[in-house]
């Protein structure tokens, strides 16, 4: 078997008293799309954050391509220069886009190109512009974020992360913020996306996109992750009961 | 017409002074303000005590006892400097607590996940502050930093003190000279509402650039 893109091992994480993350036990296969599923507050934005530090967690392992992240050894954390040299290689989409308000969207993807890459400006420039033409933004390139759709913007986003050429994607809810005539522009980026080979963490509430596009879907529960397997066996076939009561609440709200 | 003919000139160079020390004072002020700002953002919790007790003092005392023991303190402690650089020191200083409060407020408005946003992919903290902190706080910020810096004009009346030979000082020496206090303080209402009228004008053209692309279209 591969080697995992993202290993996790035994990870904990406490809000002061809440125990948010616990004992969490997960393998990422690279080149393959993971869906994170669950009813909100159970984990799954936190220990995606873990993955690439944004969010600290207190004990275990996060392993990106078998390199510890966030630490130099249990309990040391790791220098900032090593932190971000290892960020470098992560994309990150948030659901609230955080696209730089002050830059237009081509500048937007050119800027971590010139600041972290190093990359001249105007080769900056080019990269940005290919990689909003990938996302079917090329007619937009010198907007503002004020200037587009949320959809838009969510492309813009996964622009950005994919310019810097990580070997990791890590989406956060990316459609929940957006209208639901939006969601499907974003979703269908992110279907090719996955259809490259690019190995892809997605938190994510649309069940559609987790039982067509994922190829591993872990659901968890209060901090907890219960299980982890095809689509197919978590969402049709589920044995947990848990995972049976979820999608019965998720089913019932869908339909009319 | 012909005491105009005698201090105009007079009045003319100590505007041109008032002027001078606004400019300086205020960048300065400015400057140490967001240093004081970032220090206590970034820096030790220790630090930010230390900031605190700072922001409290120099807040808490009047500009003239600020400049006072600056003037006539300072030899005591080996601290000699000559009226001029003096005054802009002081105005430094005195309004240093008032930008870096306004910094704050300024970095505390900007949206967290902008932040996230450039750690994700790997930007070092001091680019951070350049490129997305700062420019993002200006939103908030600027409205602040340009009327604080018009109450600044005005704090330079208090620099002819320490004999700094700006319009409030000339006013007062052709006042006594003249006894013509009426019209002497008119010509002195009269200039600093023209650099009040002028920088709140470039203020409001800077602001609009600024804040041009961050209003949400709706």
């Amino acid at each position: 078997m591969q080697a995992s893109a993202v290993e996790i091992q035994k990870v904990n994480k406490y809000y002061g008293p809440f125990h948010a993350l616990k004992d969490v036990d997960l393998s990422i296969p690279p080149g393959r799309v993971t869906c994170l599923i669950g009813p909100s507050g159970s984990g799954k934005s936190t220990l995606l954050r873990c993955m690439n530090f944004l969010e600290e967690y207190d004990s275990g392992e996060i392993r990106i391509d078998g390199k510890l992240i966030g630490y130099d050894a249990p309990g040391r954390r790791m220098a900032g220069r090593a932190l971000r040299e290892m960020r470098r290689s992560i994309g990150m989409v948030f659901q609230q886009f955080n696209l730089w308000p002050h830059m237009t969207a081509r500048e937007n993807v050119a800027e971590g190109l010139i600041r972290v890459r190093g990359l001249p400006k105007a080769d900056a420039s080019a990269r940005a512009a290919e990689a909003l033409a990938k996302v079917g933004l090329a007619d937009k390139m010198e907007n503002h974020p004020a200037r587009l759709s949320g959809g838009q913007q969510q492309r813009v986003a996964i622009a950005r992360a994919i310019a810097m050429e990580p070997r990791l994607m890590l989406f956060d809810e990316p459609t929940s913020a957006l209208d639901p005539e939006l969601v499907g522009e974003v979703l269908s980026v992110m279907k090719t996306l996955a259809s490259e080979g690019m190995t892809m963490v997605v938190v994510t509430h649309e069940m559609g996109f987790a039982a067509h596009v994922a190829d591993r879907v872990a659901f968890m529960e209060r901090g907890e992750l219960v299980a982890a397997d095809t689509p197919d066996r978590i969402l049709h076939q589920p044995q947990d009961p848990r995972i049976q009561s979820f999608l019965r609440t998720y089913h019932e709200r869908n339909s009319f | 017409m012909d005491i105009l003919h005698q201090y105009g000139p007079a009045l003319l160079r100590g505007f041109g002074y008032t002027v001078l020390c606004w400019a300086l004072g205020t960048v300065f002020a400015m400057a140490l303000g967001l240093l004081i700002a970032l220090l206590r953002h970034y820096g030790p919790r220790w630090l930010g005590w230390i900031i605190q007790v700072y922001i409290e003092v120099i807040r808490g005392t009047p500009f003239l006892v600020q400049l006072f023991v600056l003037y006539y303190g300072g030899p005591l402690i080996g601290l000699r400097l000559d009226a001029l650089p003096a005054g802009l020191l002081g105005l430094t200083i005195y309004g240093s607590p008032y930008f870096a409060e306004i910094f704050r407020a300024g970095f505390r408005a900007v949206p967290l996940g902008q932040l996230e946003a450039a750690r994700a992919i790997g930007m070092a903290e001091p680019a951070i502050v350049r490129r997305i902190l700062l420019p993002l706080s200006m939103v908030s910020a600027l409205p602040a930093l340009i009327n604080f810096s018009i109450i600044l004009t005005k704090e330079t009346v208090i620099l002819s003190i320490i004999t700094v030979p700006e319009l409030m000082y000339e006013v007062s020496r052709m006042s006594a000279e003249t006894f013509r206090f009426v019209e002497a303080n008119l010509v002195l209402a009269l200039f600093f509402w023209g650099l009040v009228e002028a920088i709140s004008r470039l203020g409001r053209r800077f602001e609009s650039r600024v804040t041009k692309h961050l209003i949400e279209r709706t």
